[in-house]
This record gives C-alpha cells, sequence and structure tokens, in this order.
C-alpha cells in the first residue's frame, strides 16, 4: 500500500501566533538591554549613592552594613541580569543559525514553534530539562558532575568585563583584555575534565582534541589581542575603546594594516577556540559521536550547549572591542559623553540617551560579526587535525609574531607622521567597501544563477 | 647490603640535620621579642569575609592536591588552590599579577597537567592511584619546613588595612622589567628558551628512534 503523497503547501502560521512571537521578539531584547542600560551605570558607588539621595533616601546615613548589603544586592541584580542575558543570547543565536543555515541548505528550518519557529529554542531547553540526568556507571561521579560549572563559570565570568556602552560594563578592569582570556582557560579545564571522567573513548578524544587545539590557538591569538594593546597602550576594555574613533577608517582594524592580519588571525583562533566549524574536531559529530559531551544529557548537556552558543556573542563583542571601535558612535566625541553628563548627581536624559546610542552601536556591530562566525561554520567543511596544527604553528604563530613587530614600527612611523593612520585607515575603509560591494553582487549573481531568487521574506 | 647501609646512612644524616635545623630554629623562634601585628580594628566587613573565604579555598585545594588518592582530584585541588591564591593577590591591588596567575597556571600549567594525565598509558582506568610513597622523608621534610613557617607567621609584624584602589599597574610592571630588573628578565627568558629546545630533542629523539 503506497503512501498518498500530501500536495506541498507552504505552512501557514495563525496571526495570534505571528503577533506574539512578534511582540517577544521586541520586548525580550528591549528588556534585556534595557535592564543592563539602566542597572550598569546606577551600580557603580557614586551613581548608587546619588541614586539612594534621589530616591528619599540619606546614603550618609546608612550603616556601613546596610551600605555593603544594598551595594552587594545592587551587583547581584546587575550579575544576574548579565547571566540572564548570556543565557538567552545563546537561545536566539540558535535560533538564528538555525534559520540561517537552512537557508545556505535550502531547508526549511525551524517553523513549528511560534512564527519562524522562534520559540524552539525555549522548546528545546525545556525538552533537556525534562530529559533524565544520566550519568554513566562507570563513570568518575563528582567530576563528572562538576564539569559543566567550570565551563558555565569560565563563560560567566567573561561578563564581567565585557562593554555594553560608554559607561555600560559590570566592572571596567585595568586588566580587562588579560582577564577575559584568563577566565577562558576555565572553560578548557572543564571540557578536559568531561572529557576524562566520561570514562568513554570518545569523549576522551574529544577532551584531549580540544585541550590540544585551544593551547595551540592559545598563542596566536594573545598574540594577535597583543597588537590592539599595544597601539591603545591599555590592557582595559573601555580604555581600547576609547583609544579608537567612531568612523570606521579611524577603527584599529583599518588604521593600521597590521592590526588587519592580526584581527584575521585573531578570529581564526577565536573560532578555533571556540570549537566551531571548521575546528569543531574536538566534537566531530561523525567521528567521535559527540566528543566530549557524548554522555551527558539533560541540564548539564543543555549547559554545554548554552556556553558554546554564549560564546559567540563573547567572541563577537571582543573582537568588535578590540578592532571595530567598540560602541564609539559617529558624530560624538569622548567629550560629548562628559557633557552630556549635567550638574546634578545623577546624569540627565541626554546622557542616557547617548549611553542608549552606545548601546545600540556595539550591539549592532557585534551581531554582525556573530552572523559572520554563522556564516562561516555553515560555508566550511571541517579540516582534520593535522591541518589544524599546520595552520595554527606553521602560519598563524609566524604571521602574528610578524604582525606584532611591523605594529611596533608602525607606531614608530605613526608618532612621527600622524597623517600616515588616517591614509591608511581611509584606503582600507576604500578597498573593504569595494570588496563588501563585490561579494554581495557575487551573492546575488550566484542566486539567481542557482534559479533562486533573493528573498528576505520566505521565512 | 651495600645500598641498604649507604641508605640508612643518608636517612641518618637526614634525620641528623633536621634535627640540628630544629634546635637552629627553636632559638631564633624563642629568642626575639614576639612582635605582635598591627591587629585588625572594627567588626569583619564584606573584604574580610571575602578573604576567609578565599583563603579557606586556597587551603582546601592545597589540602585536597596533597591529600587526595586521584591524580585528577589533585588537578582539581590545583585548580583550587591556584584559583585562590590569585584571587588573594587581588587584595594586595595587584590585579595584573592575579589574572597573570590565572592565565599562566590555570590556563597552561593545569591544563598541561590535565593533558599529560590523559596521556598517560593507565588511561583506561579513571582511579589513577595516586599513592603517597617516603612516609618517612615526607615526615622529615615536614618536620623541618614546619619552625620555618611557623617562625615567619609569628614574627612578621602583618600589618592589617584595606587593600588600595586597583590603580593601573601594567606599565610600571613593563618598565620595571624592562629597565631595574632586565638582568633577571632576560635570564628567565634564556631559561624558557633552553626549555624550548630541550623539549624539541626529546621530541626529535623518539621520532630517530621509530
Amino acid at each position: 500500500m503506497s503512501v498518498p503523497a500530501i500536495p506541498y503547501a507552504p505552512k501557514r502560521t495563525a496571526k495570534s501566533v505571528v503577533l506574539l512571537t512578534l511582540a517577544v521578539g521586541f520586548i525580550l531584547p528591549v528588556a534585556l538591554f534595557g535592564a543592563i542600560l539602566v542597572l550598569s551605570p546606577l551600580t557603580k558607588p557614586a551613581m548608587f549613592e546619588a541614586l539612594v539621595n534621589q530616591l528619599g533616601g540619606n546614603y550618609a546615613a546608612w550603616s556601613p552594613t546596610a551600605k555593603a548589603g544594598a551595594y552587594a544586592g545592587a551587583a547581584a541584580l546587575l550579575g544576574f541580569m548579565l547571566l540572564n542575558f548570556g543565557a538567552i543570547i545563546s537561545g536566539t543565536t540558535v535560533w538564528w543559525e538555525m534559520r540561517v543555515s537552512s537557508r545556505m541548505q535550502s531547508r526549511i528550518g525551524y517553523n513549528r514553534v511560534g512564527a519562524g519557529g522562534f520559540f524552539q529554542w525555549i522548546a528545546d531547553a525545556v525538552k533537556l530539562l525534562l530529559k533524565e540526568d544520566l550519568v554513566p556507571a562507570e563513570a568518575d561521579q563528582l567530576l563528572f558532575r562538576a564539569a559543566p560549572y567550570f565551563v558555565l563559570v569560565g563563560f560567566a565570568l567573561t561578563f564581567v568585563a565585557l562593554p555594553f556602552g560608554e559607561s555600560i560594563i559590570a566592572a571596567d578592569l585595568n586588566v580587562g583584555i588579560f582577564y577575559m582570556i584568563s577566565v577562558t582557560a576555565l572553560v578548557v579545564v572543564g571540557i578536559m575534565l568531561a572529557g576524562w571522567s566520561s570514562n568513554s573513548k570518545w569523549a576522551l578524544f574529544g577532551g584531549m582534541r580540544s585541550a590540544a587545539q585551544v593551547i595551540s590557538y592559545e598563542i596566536p591569538a594573545g598574540i594577535a589581542i597583543m597588537v590592539p594593546i599595544l597601539m591603545a597602550g591599555t590592557l582595559s576594555m573601555q580604555g581600547i575603546i576609547r583609544a579608537q574613533g567612531p568612523w570606521p577608517w579611524q577603527w584599529f582594524v583599518f588604521t593600521n594594516p597590521f592590526a588587519f592580519v592580526a584581527f584575521i588571525i585573531f578570529f581564526i583562533a577565536q573560532l578555533a577556540e571556540g570549537n566551531r566549524t571548521p575546528f569543531d574536531l574536538p566534537e566531530a559529530d561523525s567521528e567521535l559521536v559527540a566528543g566530549y559531551l557524548s554522555e551527558y544529557s539533560s541540564f548539564r548537556f543543555a549547559l554545554y550547549f548554552l556556553v558554546e552558543f554564549g560564546n559567540l556573542w563573547v567572541m563577537a563583542a571582543v573582537a568588535v572591542t578590540l578592532f571595530f571601535g567598540g560602541w564609539q558612535v559617529p558624530g560624538t566625541t569622548l567629550q560629548t559623553f562628559q557633557d552630556a553628563i549635567g550638574p546634578g548627581p545623577l546624569p540627565g536624559a541626554a546622557w542616557w540617551g547617548l549611553q542608549l546610542a552606545s548601546l545600540v552601536v556595539f550591539v549592532v556591530k557585534t551581531l554582525v560579526v556573530l552572523n559572520v562566525i554563522v556564516w562561516i561554520r555553515w560555508t566550511l567543511p571541517r579540516i582534520r587535525v593535522d591541518q589544524m596544527m599546520t595552520l595554527c604553528w606553521k602560519y598563524l604563530v609566524p604571521f602574528a609574531f610578524v604582525s606584532f613587530v611591523a605594529t611596533l614600527l608602525w607606531m614608530i612611523v605613526v608618532a612621527r607622521y600622524p597623517v600616515a593612520a588616517t591614509v591608511t585607515g581611509g584606503v582600507l575603509t576604500a578597498v573593504f567597501a569595494v570588496v563588501l560591494a563585490v561579494f554581495l553582487r557575487q551573492t546575488k549573481a550566484n542566486i539567481t544563477a542557482a534559479g533562486d531568487r533573493v528573498d528576505l521574506t520566505h521565512w | 647490603m651495600k645500598t641498604t647501609a649507604g641508605k640508612l646512612s643518608a636517612w641518618f644524616v637526614a634525620t641528623l640535620l633536621v634535627v640540628v635545623f630544629l634546635g637552629y630554629m627553636t632559638t631564633q623562634v624563642i629568642q626575639p621579642a614576639y612582635v605582635p601585628g598591627v591587629a585588625s580594628t572594627g567588626p569583619a566587613g564584606l573584604t574580610d569575609v571575602l578573604f576567609y573565604v578565599l583563603a579557606a579555598v586556597t587551603i582546601a585545594g592545597a589540602a585536597g592536591v596533597a591529600l587526595s588518592r586521584n591524580i585528577l582530584y589533585s588537578a582539581v585541588g590545583l585548580l583550587m588552590a591556584l584559583l585562590g591564591a590569585g584571587s588573594l593577590y587581588v587584595f594586595l591591588s595587584a590585579d595584573f599579577v592575579a589574572v597573570t596567575q590565572l592565565l599562566i597556571y590555570i590556563g597552561g600549567v593545569l591544563v598541561l597537567i590535565l593533558f599529560a594525565v590523559m596521556l598517560t598509558n593507565r588511561i583506561t582506568e579513571v582511579n589513577v592511584s595516586n599513592t603517597s610513597f617516603g612516609s618517612f622523608g615526607g615526615a622529615l621534610l615536614g618536620i623541618s619546613v614546619a619552625p620555618v613557617l611557623i617562625a615567619v607567621v609569628t614574627l612578621t609584624p602583618w600589618p592589617a588595612r584595606a587593600p588600595a584602589a586597583l590603580a593601573p599597574t601594567t606599565a610600571l610592571i613593563g618598565n620595571g622589567f624592562l629597565t631595574k630588573w632586565l638582568l633577571p628578565f632576560e635570564v628567565a627568558s634564556l631559561v624558557l628558551l633552553a626549555t624550548l629546545v630541550g623539549a624539541v630533542v626529546i621530541a626529535r629523539k623518539e621520532i630517530k628512534a621509530d
């Protein structure tokens, strides 16, 4: 008996579902970014004191315990919001990645839960949480259970120094970028412990590959990060952004040709450290089942995926900070922000508006870089282990050293002829604009040649 | 028989040295007047609580390294001890040193230790034994080190003060390395270079043998 062919009919989404999705898709970012926008500046000690006084309290009269308690509470609230931001951006990145990949592979993709399948990440998370939390009988119970938390802590700690806007940062550490690369080391420890404690060949191979990969790529990444640090003269995330300008020709990536090389090295190394395709050897599905997370299920599995996709935001934000001018709003200078604070103890509306603008600039830039990372995953095939090592040690490390030394010489040149930076910035920006135009034209031509059409409405 | 005799005499000399050392240290500890540290004033603040928590983490981690029978657990204990020690640097307003500790010891050394453990041939077993040996020698070492540490703890006038605000120290450290402390810095880099060359030599030999 043959199955009767079902005529193809495009899925129709009920209007109420579309409206609900749009509402959530609007409210979610507004609420999240709004909370971060408001909380980050207000939890700084001086601003907190001004806020308490503004609300009718008398901060000076508070006991030290009350001061410490209230301040710790405010900081904990900010930390809670940032963690939630990490979790939600991770979920929405999964959704975005799946939509992009299905378009790239001529599939339909997520379209069941909500309009465009937008609620699929929530459904997936709920499904994972409801599953049984399996621990293999032969596994090392304690380490197996503890490993995901190392990974999660290594991820969550990066949000301490991750900037979102001019004053929107949990803590502008003096050693910000150095701190960022250090705490991510915990992720590797977690992955290795997971690989070991699972007591499974696949997991062990995955863990070892991951360790080898991360140890190797930390070196070119570290040297490439040194280039913007040299140009800015500081390790602070906000300091590096402040050393750049708002316009593309003032970004580090374009003002110095060697910083452009450094950016490419940094970007490749970040992909490798985040276990992203083409560097997803640690969890190569075709060889190792799922690598270090073969034995994981339920909540612990969800934690790994939360970190893996949340890391895309961290990667993109660090790249934007180091090379793409961060939150610098075109048309403003650092003085504009200073002037907008106003005379009162709490800054005026103009300052908040500027903060919002800087937040928007930073988020848009980060999302563009994040999208490029997603494109790369669905464009390139996985490379072999030996290719991975060759790329790192024979190409990235020497080029990173060259760009490091060349940047030192470049800075001497720029110190004598400051116009050199402006000229390079202009030329490189123009070249980049031309390349971008050619890329878009070629993409359109390719899509047309395949008999498809450029259609952004087909969701 | 000869080796046993040699061993015995070596142990005897070691014990003698420990006894002499202990006697010397005792005189050192007892003789000078006890200098009390400046007592911490006021109730336990947030900083104090944090300090004790971090110190407890460090000590618990160190105990885990020493006492665990599983080498992986020792590695995790080391991670805790290094994290705790790194965060104690923050109390000394040395944020750069703290983060460097995190990067070098956790990102580098600890990952390499874990990597080495995973590459051992006893890979099929999760419970790699980490048995203690040489308990007599260990006890001797412990006995001889303890007075030094006790003396340091009791004799130093520990200043108790709130940590200063974190000032940017990176540039100062860099200047220090490249001016006043240039020679030690370069010697250290020479040691690292020698290590690198040594590692390559060891790795090359294995390939030739195949």
